[in-house]
């Protein structure tokens, strides 16, 4: 059953396995074992940026393609839904119409810069999709009549994932049953499926062939694979995801801006944790996913902790006042991916590398 | 003679500025092992790779089963029935050796009979059969390849090197698989192993300097000391 769910991609290592489960197990419970708003946002952004990073790992892990325009995948999806939730109102149908309408501008702008540049070197097609993502974020800023500019635009959700909806007047453990509530689980269930629609791709035979042509377009091409069309496929594929994420995110903080959906640091933060969870494995964007969303909200608070406790020491406060949260943010990248090259996942799975197999 | 398979006209192929290819000529029949010889940078290399469409031709044509491939992009050509072990091996060492043969069988299934078959001659594959292909031996790589390109019937396999770096002892057991394989396979065979092939060979072309300068039968070359001498700058008594 559990192989089966996995496509037969277990995690094939203990160590691995019981981080994937702790961090699963803390998604699932999260709106009943955390209080307060921001832990749950902090859940909730994991959440959305498993299937983001995943979905980007689909294309740069998986199939060696290297994309920027991930970011406006995402903000395509987030301002679908926005823009049709604010020019419908507050409806599932103005839900559906803004996801299909995102996903079909998604599509057609995947087709045409793949068609058009995945036939060039790697480097000019990296170029290209940057090019175009900056164009796109400048014309989400400028078109503020349509877009809500620089400021964005708030927008209501239906009445179900509202926080001021109560589905019970009871609560379970403490925590009402309320639109948040369900909103979180919409998210949480929402990845949990694509996040397994995309490791069946993965270990599909389409899977494969993206790993082949990772690891060498010649010899795929010499196996009869037209190597340009599995590309498109794979950065359509990725870039629909992608626009799910960003209808994901879009619900849950009711608001879409340029800087929350389109911005360049959202770029690096997926290439970051791509990079941290392991490259070409989709586990290694859960992980990777929950200790960079987790560094980035709590590291801060640690450092005001340590600061605070090390108050007599005036070099060692200083080095960890709160203010100097990024420098140490990227001390950490620094040591993981030294210690880590191939990914956390990679690590964890080189420890129990595939035994003999031996075929029935 | 059996019928031509394979036929390369006055071929030429450049690689950036440099001309590689200047007019090759080459007929292979069907049925058998067809060799290619030649010391290092003769371009035999470079002509498995023209045939593949890996590097297109400039000028002249290759014919392959009577259809016009010169141009033809390398997934058509692939399609059209030609397998290619290139002189790295080829294989896809993240994925499984399972995979790496399931990645070759376009119909998305391999015939049973055909993988005992193939196990027949290469059994370390189905005790690896689950394992990374790039953590297996050179060897055991170099079957990988092999059993790769016939995991399905294919018209014509192109065979870059198999010996290459490969110990003694691995290679007897692939001249015993080559043997088998003749015998229902048609192979252009690139060796400079000239006492690997000599007993596979049916028919043998060696080049130098882009062009072929020799055709004919094998068993004529290899009874022919002097012609070896002249045209590989070896004999066979050297390397016995």
């Amino acid at each position: 059953m559990l192989r089966t769910l996995l496509s037969g991609d277990l995690p094939r290592s203990r160590m691995l396995s019981a981080t994937l489960l702790v961090v699963f197990i803390g998604l699932a419970l999260a709106p009943f074992v955390v209080s307060g708003a921001r832990s749950l946002n902090v859940a909730a952004t994991i959440c959305v940026f498993v299937v983001l990073v995943a979905s980007y790992d689909l294309l740069l892990g998986y199939t060696g393609v290297v994309s920027f325009a991930h970011t406006m995948f995402y903000g395509i999806g987030a301002y679908g839904v926005g823009l049709a939730l604010t020019g419908m109102g507050p409806s599932w149908t103005a839900i559906a119409v803004g996801t299909v309408g995102a996903l079909l501008v998604s599509l057609v702008l995947a087709l045409v810069i793949g068609l058009f540049s995945l036939r060039v070197r790697a480097i000019f097609y990296a170029m290209i999709t940057l090019a175009v993502a900056s164009a796109f974020a400048v014309l989400a800023s400028q078109l503020s009549d349509f877009t809500g500019g620089e400021d964005g635009l708030t927008f209501k959700v239906p009445e179900l994932l509202q926080p001021s909806f109560h589905l019970l007047e009871a609560t379970i453990m403490g925590r009402a049953i309320d639109g948040k509530l369900i909103t979180y689980y919409l998210l949480f269930f929402s990845a949990l499926g694509l996040f397994l629609f995309m490791l069946r791709i993965v270990n599909s035979p389409f899977g494969r062939v993206l790993q082949a042509i990772r690891e060498n377009d010649f010899r795929a091409e010499a196996l009869g694979y037209r190597t340009v069309i599995y590309r498109t496929l794979a950065n359509c594929l990725s870039a629909l995801i992608a626009t799910l994420a960003g209808v994901l995110m879009a619900l849950w903080l009711r608001y879409v801006g340029p800087k929350t959906m389109l911005s360049f640091e959202i770029m690096t933060d997926i290439l970051l944790i791509v990079v941290i969870g392991g490259m070409g494995t989709i586990y290694g964007a859960l992980i990777g996913s929950a200790l960079f969303i987790l560094a980035q909200n709590y590291l801060q608070v640690l450092m005001g902790q340590t600061s605070a406790a090390l108050s007599g020491v005036p070099f060692l406060a200083n080095l960890f006042h709160p203010d100097r949260w990024l420098l140490w943010l990227g001390v950490l990248f620094v040591l993981s991916v030294y210690f880590f090259p191939t990914g956390i996942v990679g690590k964890l799975r080189a420890g129990t590398l595939a035994k003999v197999d031996r075929r029935p | 003679m059996s019928e031509t398979l394979l036929q390369l006209t006055g071929v030429h192929t450049h690689i950036g500025e440099y001309h590689i290819l200047q007019g090759v000529d080459l007929t292979v029949p069907k049925d058998g092992i067809t060799v290619l010889l030649g010391r290092n940078g003769a371009g035999k290399t470079t002509t498995l790779r023209t045939i593949m469409g890996l590097w297109h031709a400039s000028r002249g044509s290759v014919s392959f089963n009577g259809s016009d491939i010169t141009q033809a992009p390398t997934p058509d050509i692939s399609c059209a029935g030609i397998a290619y072990v290139p002189e790295s091996m080829g294989i896809f060492s993240d994925l499984t050796v399972r995979e790496n043969l399931y990645l070759a069988a376009r119909q998305g299934e391999i015939d049973e009979k055909r993988l005992e078959w193939i196990f027949g001659f290469f059994a370390a594959l189905k005790k690896f059969w689950n394992q990374p292909a790039g953590t297996l031996s050179g060897g055991q790589k170099q079957m990988v390849a092999i059993a790769r390109a016939i995991v399905e019937p294919r018209k014509l396999i192109l065979i870059d090197e198999p010996t290459k770096g490969l110990a003694p002892a691995i290679i007897q057991g692939m001249i015993a698989a080559f043997r088998e394989l003749k015998a229902t396979e048609t192979i252009l065979l690139v060796e400079q192993n000239f006492n690997f092939v000599c007993s596979l060979g049916d028919t043998v072309a060696v080049m130098d300097g882009g062009r072929i300068v020799h055709s004919g039968m094998m068993s004529e070359l290899a009874e022919n000391r002097d012609r070896q001498h002249k045209l590989l700058g070896l004999s066979l008594d050297s390397h016995q």
